[in-house]
């Protein structure tokens, strides 16, 4: 056969990283703004679109999606097209994907610093944007299997199977976790309420983890890595393993403890065994990375490009190990809620994610630019910077994360909390705080360092817009007769293979999700548990719409040290009106799950207005604007229409009634306000949310009393 | 707190006995399939980024390395 000559697209592969460096430049700063909050709160200058719960959303979705995702993409499409020997399939659809992407993230920064969101962590994006999210999506498939489909290379390289669980993966978990019903263009309440939302999300954010961070960028390494090394991957037998495993297990192992925890002794040993198995592929994936650089060491010492490889694959391993530690439970005990949690995540991000696409950049811009890395030695001391950053952030976060979990677990000889006004326990890791964010100074200016380099080296070049290049089209009607062993059968032919990931990650997502389904039914009401009142409810949605949640659980475990601190321990059936939960995965502040009551209305207004009247030393943020901001109650009629649908029981018709009810609410509470001394105004959004608090986890605290 | 509403799922614990049974066949198949694959085909697949295996010896990686 003849040899075919055509062109790799360049252009795309250029733009998406431009946009990942910008995005990257973008989240990170917001990261290290809100971990200076930490300490400083008044940097958020006193208005609502600065303030800690707004730009928390903004920074994990920006390092996620608009970063990693950015990244993600230009290496799959620089990779893709050179191990199937093609040019993308079409590039209109390219430039589609790739606008539309960042339109996404554009709508999205706007969104979330407005305060619009559906307050479930890594799917924060109201529903006009989960829309845009799934058709870009599908878009991104299309093209990518465009490209497989008219390919030139018979057999598909392993990174492209990781591309294609990537796709097929984040399609099932966006949609599943994205249901929910509008109640305006930018207000949507989620399908399913309480625990059994709480399920869905935490399986959706173990995965989103699993198949955005992780199998994208394994595909990346095993296409990068070797090529950058100039030297195959160590065990390709190695990486199918790697591959199937990974894909089979991460999805069980999820939020499975969780379940497991219901069973008898002998069932929970062997879902812990579920977790810890998740360690093999892992391991064997991070082994097959190193050892692809057996014999070549002395040239990781001068090759900054290796290096950022080698310490990303090592955070893997470090980052995979530690996740089932985590999920064993007297661990997570007291990891849970804590900056444990926090150093965890980066320590994969920062290390893992970060450091490989360092890696990734500057050795893809020489290639595409045609010319040699402007500074070695620049590109050198990132990597020294960022190590050294990653260890600073990490290190106290730890510290701080076990130093207050036994804080808040000490008790006194005499059987009572040692440490019982919470605040204490926080001012002890501020210095944590203050370090951690050195850390992310360092990692910050890393970035702004590569910037300079990358900048200049492709300035010293001239780009590639078009690499031409040409390759033999492989002859699919001799290939007919053959026969392979069954997996290679499956990897010639990429949509089986599509479907074959796709029932295989179905089989696990299913049995993790039909038990979720089926516990609603198991969950039994609690006749004291009654709907949010009309005012409550916009206390609530104010509640989301500030990001409280992202310092605040509503969960109280069925420890003492939780019990004594916050109360009775939360009940399943307290939750079944929540839509969505809130349940909060960090303790910043302490749990407000039975907040109600226990303080004044005077005291929430003072604290809301600055907590740190009430509370000296607080750190968290001031909401002075609630007490400016007027309630709208025009949504009111809507709200309450769609919880009724989603099965809240308020009676039909209420809705006429709701604002009625709201006001005479408002004015008890200001009324109350005044007597005290407050200037309240009963129109005003901080009477919802005061409203909202005394609620929390009142219902059964009335029923205590009214028993007694 | 969640499990005593799991453990009243009827059937529950016939999951951890199909999730064990079910991961120990396809790794077993997995691992089976794997070791039978041919020398040949592992090497080829190998060098495919690297393209040193490559019948088109005039591809775009070659000509990279030439230009630089
Ligand atoms: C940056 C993290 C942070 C955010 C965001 C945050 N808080 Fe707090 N919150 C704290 C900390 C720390 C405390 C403990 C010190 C204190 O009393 O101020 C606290 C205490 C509280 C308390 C008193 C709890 C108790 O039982 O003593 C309430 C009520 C409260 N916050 C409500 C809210 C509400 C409502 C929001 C959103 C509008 C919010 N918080 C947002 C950190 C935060």
């Amino acid at each position: 056969m003849q040899a075919e000559k055509f062109s790799y697209d360049n252009q795309i592969v250029k733009q998406f990283m431009i946009a990942a460096l910008v995005f990257a430049a973008v989240g990170m700063l917001v990261g290290l703004i809100i971990a200076i909050q930490l300490y400083l709160p008044d940097l958020n200058l006193g208005i609502p679109y600065t303030s800690f719960g707004r730009l928390r959303p903004l920074h994990t979705n920006a390092v996620i999606f608009a970063f990693v995702g950015n990244i993600i993409f230009a290496g799959v499409y620089y990779s893709l097209q050179r191990v199937v020997k093609a040019r993308m399939w079409n590039d209109k659809l390219s430039q589609f994907h790739f606008w539309g992407w960042q339109f996404i993230i554009l709508s999205a920064a706007v969104t979330l610093l407005l305060g619009i969101t559906t307050s479930k962590e890594y799917a924060e994006l109201e529903w006009p944007i989960d829309i845009m999210i799934a058709i870009v999506w599908l878009a991104f498939g299309a093209n990518m299997f465009g490209t497989i489909i008219k390919r030139r290379e018979k057999h598909m390289y392993v990174a492209v199977w990781f591309y294609i669980a990537t796709f097929v993966t984040i399609t099932v978990l966006h949609v599943v976790n994205s249901l929910e019903l509008p109640v305006s263009l930018f207000k949507s309440y989620s399908l399913y309420a309480g625990v059994q939302d709480a399920l869905v999300q935490w399986w959706y954010g173990h995965n989103a983890v699993a198949f955005f961070l992780t199998t994208p960028y394994l595909g990346l390494m095993y296409y990068f890595l070797p090529k950058a090394a100039n030297r195959p991957v160590y065990s390709y037998r190695l990486s199918i393993l790697h591959f199937w495993a990974l894909i089979f297990l991460y999805i069980w192992a999820g939020p499975h403890h969780l379940l497991y925890s219901a069973l008898p002794d002998w069932a929970q040993s062997l879902g812990t065994v579920f977790s810890i198995m998740l360690i093999a592929p892992s391991w064997g994936g991070m082994l097959n990375g190193l050892l692809t650089l057996r014999g070549a060491w002395d040239r990781v010492r001068d090759n900054p490009v290796l290096k950022f490889m080698v310490v990303a694959v090592t955070a893997y391993g470090m980052a995979t190990f530690e996740g089932p530690m985590l999920s064993l439970k007297s661990v997570n005990a007291i990891s849970h809620f804590t900056d444990w949690t926090i150093a965890h995540v980066h320590v994969g991000a920062l290390g893992w994610n970060g450091m490989l696409s360092f890696g990734i950049l500057y050795w893809l811009v020489p290639k595409m630019w045609g010319t040699e890395l402007y500074s070695k030695k620049s590109a050198n001391f990132h990597f020294w910077i960022s190590t050294l950053g990653i260890v600073f952030y990490a290190v106290p976060m730890y510290w701080s994360g076990v130093a207050q979990a036994l804080m808040w677990k000490q008790f006194t000889q005499l059987g009572v909390l040692q440490y019982p006004n919470f605040l204490e326990t926080t001012l002890q890791i501020i210095p944590m705080y203050i370090i951690r964010s050195f850390g992310g100074l360092l990692y910050f200016s890393g970035l702004l360092l590569m910037f300079h380099n990358l900048l200049m080296t492709a300035k010293n070049g001239k780009f590639i817009k078009d690499e031409e290049t040409e390759a033999v089209p492989y002859d699919r009607e001799a290939d007919k007769l053959q026969r392979g062993l069954i997996h290679r059968w499956l990897e010639k032919r990429p949509v089986k293979f599509a479907l074959l990931s796709a029932v295989v990650i179905l089989i696990g997502g299913l049995v993790e999700i039909v038990p979720t389904f089926l516990i609603k039914s198991n969950i039994p009401t609690i006749a004291a548990v009654k709907p949010y009142s009309p005012l409550e409810l916009q206390g609530r949605d104010i509640y989301i719409r500030e990001g409280c949640v992202s310092c605040h659980s509503q969960l109280i475990r069925p420890f003492r040290s939780e019990t004594e601190r916050y109360g009775e321990y939360s009940k399943a059936g307290e939750y079944v009106y929540d839509h969505p939960f809130l349940w909060g995965s960090k303790r910043t502040g302490p749990d407000l799950m039975r907040e109600g009551g226990k303080y004044s209305n005077l005291w929430h207004y003072l604290h809301l207005e600055d907590p740190r009247q009430m509370s000296p030393g607080s750190i968290m943020p001031r909401y002075a604007w609630l007490l400016e901001n007027q309630l709208d109650t025009t949504t009111t009629a809507s709200k309450i229409k769609a919880m009724r649908t989603l099965g809240v029981p308020y009676e039909n018709g209420y809705e006429n009634f709701a604002n009625r009810d709201l006001s005479k609410q408002a004015a008890l509470i200001t009324e109350d306000l005044r007597k005290s001394g407050a200037p309240a105004e009963a129109d005003k959004e901080i009477i919802a949310l005061i409203a909202y608090l005394q609620r929390l986890g009142t219902d059964i605290k009335v029923n205590k009393a009214g028993g007694k | 707190m969640l499990s005593d509403h799991f453990s009243g799922i009827e059937g529950i614990s016939l999951y951890p006995v199909i999730s064990l049974i079910f991961c120990f066949i396809f790794f077993a198949a997995a691992i089976y399939k794997v070791a039978r694959l041919d020398k040949k085909y592992l090497t080829r697949m190998e060098n495919l980024p690297l393209e040193t295996f490559s019948e088109n010896k005039n591809n775009s990686e070659m000509i990279n390395e030439v230009t630089q």
